[in-house]
């Protein structure tokens, strides 16, 4: 098993604590995982990105010039890395920032209202967590019910009256990915 | 103890913490701050020692100054920074004291950028400051490495009142791994015999890096030297991988080794016999095992992230007996399994030459990219 994600969006979307959480998961059932951000002086505000690969042997690269699975979470960066995602890769795209359709056809891209579906559930920053939810969806190594955990397992107590909104978020998110013949 | 997800300059500081540093003194700077930040919280709740110092040579003069009393003590910096230490440094290992610098390299020379990098071999390897000193060097690839070689620092710095270089990159410092961190040891106070702080009764000691006679700076010269034979026999440390049945070797060390790992593995997949060699001290160099290669091997492709700096310590190694190709990425660009894959598929098809400068040909290629 080797998978290699990347996550970008503007800082402030939850970029990297997407890829956290992700990374969490698949250390909690015993996978190798590596996770890195994007650093550097443009961060506030502008574009972030990590990559986390996980897999069940030492993790050699920990960046890949052509991810096979994106979550692009901004149209900057729907259009920076569509083109570099790998050729029968999926990306999974939040089509309320994002006003175009899909150019590469030898990819899957999945179209979530990230964002209108995480005011529906009445917090614009559960947006990460929707998307997280979709992509779940197409990737059946990493159980919802793992990531949920993963949550609760991992996010500071204090913060623990928000589990049940971000596992609604992560549920919607999945479910929007089915309800479109995904997964 | 169960595996956590820390990020490298993390795990670094509180592996320091847990192998019983005392004192810790250094100044900001980008890939590494957040050594310097995790300490700022930890030391002081523990009642250690934590002074953000006014600039580097202030902060590496303390570590001179905390080190002569024979306590466990550490800076950590960032390329630049490290360049403006290289005073300190010398006269620490000129006095023969431990001390151990964390350096999360980032792009050069110059103020250059603060992605990763590896241009700071030379400095450290050979050592940037002023003299014939040895420093220890050890370069981790990943956060359980970060974690285990900042014990080990400490460690072999005391064994051998010695400096020790923890030579890690932006992108081990910046990276989040599960990995665990050792029990907490408890502070022991030495009693070193050389070690000073308040005589008593006992006889006076003196440290110093001064010997205005030269002859007994020569002494003092072939003592460090001695010291140096005595790491290099005893502290070599390496990772090999693929190794057994391979025709071709690739040696790469911290992100450029595991960079190259991920290519060594999808060359095997196309049934290229390549192995790979990947350094943990790359001072004391593992060039006993590299020599040992190098009579079986058809070619050995050096990787890193610089214009060839380990290549050197290669070919001393190597000599004339095998061709030695070169692949680097310098200034902050970290090369993809693509980009080394590529190489080895070229070094395993071309018609190899031992030539003078791996270089040359190098550079020819990435300018005409």
């Amino acid at each position: 098993m080797h998978k290699e994600i990347m996550i970008a969006g503007y800082g402030g979307q939850g970029v990297l604590f997407a890829g956290q959480i992700l990374a969490y998961t698949a250390m909690d059932i015993k996978m190798q995982v590596t996770w890195i951000p994007s650093y550097g002086p443009e961060m506030r505000g502008g574009t972030a990105n990590c990559t986390v690969v996980i897999s069940d042997q030492e993790i050699g690269s920990p960046q890949v010039a052509e991810p096979p699975i994106a979550i692009l979470l901004n149209l900057p960066s729907y259009d920076k890395y569509e083109p570099l995602i790998k050729v029968g890769g999926v990306a999974v795209v939040n089509a309320s920032m994002v006003d175009r359709g899909a150019i590469r056809t030898d990819i899957r891209t999945i179209f979530v209202e990230a964002s209108r579906i995480a005011e529906e559930i009445g917090d614009t920053k559960l947006m990460n967590m929707v998307a997280v939810g979709a992509l779940l969806a197409v990737l059946p190594e990493l159980d919802i019910k793992e990531v949920k955990n993963a949550l609760r397992l991992h996010l500071p107590s204090r913060h623990h009256a928000l589990l049940p909104s971000n596992y609604l978020a992560l549920e919607r998110g999945f479910d929007a990915a089915v309800s479109q013949g995904h997964g | 103890m169960a595996k956590e997800l820390i990020k490298g300059n993390v795990a670094m500081a509180e592996a320091a913490i847990r192998a019983g540093l005392e004192a810790y003194f250094g100044y900001p700077i980008t890939p590494q701050t957040e050594v310097l930040e995790h300490l700022a919280r930890r030391m002081p709740e523990l009642g250690r020692a934590f002074v953000q110092a006014e600039s580097e040579v202030a902060a590496i003069n303390m570590v001179y100054g905390a080190a002569c009393t024979g306590v466990r003590v550490m800076t950590s910096s960032s390329s630049p920074g490290v360049s403006l230490m290289q005073e300190g440094l010398s006269y620490i290992a000129g006095t023969e004291v431990p001390a151990v610098i964390i350096n999360v390299m980032r792009g050069g020379p110059g103020l250059g950028n603060i992605a990763p990098a590896q241009s700071d071999y030379y400095q450290s390897v050979h050592g940037g400051g002023h003299g014939d000193y040895h420093p220890i060097v050890l370069a981790p690839a990943s956060v359980q490495e970060s974690i285990d070689l900042t014990v080990l620092s400490f460690e072999l710095a005391e064994k051998y009142r010695n400096l020790a270089f923890v030579l890690s990159d932006g992108s081990v410092g910046q990276m989040m791994e599960p990995a665990e961190l050792p029990p907490m040891q408890p502070i022991v106070k030495k009693n070193y015999d050389w070690a000073i702080g308040g005589k008593g009764t006992r006889e006076k000691r003196i440290l110093t890096s001064i010997n205005i006679n030269p002859h007994d700076e020569e002494i003092a010269n072939l003592r460090m030297l001695q010291t140096w034979f005595e790491i290099k026999k005893n502290e070599v440390r390496y990772k090999e991988y693929y190794l057994d049945d391979a025709e071709f070797l690739v040696i790469g060390f911290g992100t450029s080794g595991r960079v190259a790992l991920s290519a060594v593995r999808k060359c095997r997949e196309k049934g290229i016999k390549v192995g790979l060699l990947r350094p943990i001290t790359v001072r004391p160099f593992p060039d006993e095992v590299i020599i040992e290669l190098a009579e079986r091997v058809q070619g050995i492709l050096v990787v890193e992230m610089n214009q060839g700096q380990m290549l050197d310590d290669v070919m001393i190694a190597v000599g004339k007996k095998v061709p030695i190709e070169f692949y680097g990425r310098p200034g902050g660009v970290i090369p993809f399994p693509e980009d080394v894959e590529s190489e080895i598929e070229r070094m395993v098809s071309a018609k190899l030459e031992i030539v003078n400068n791996p270089r040359v040909a190098w550079l020819d290629r990435m300018l005409h990219r």
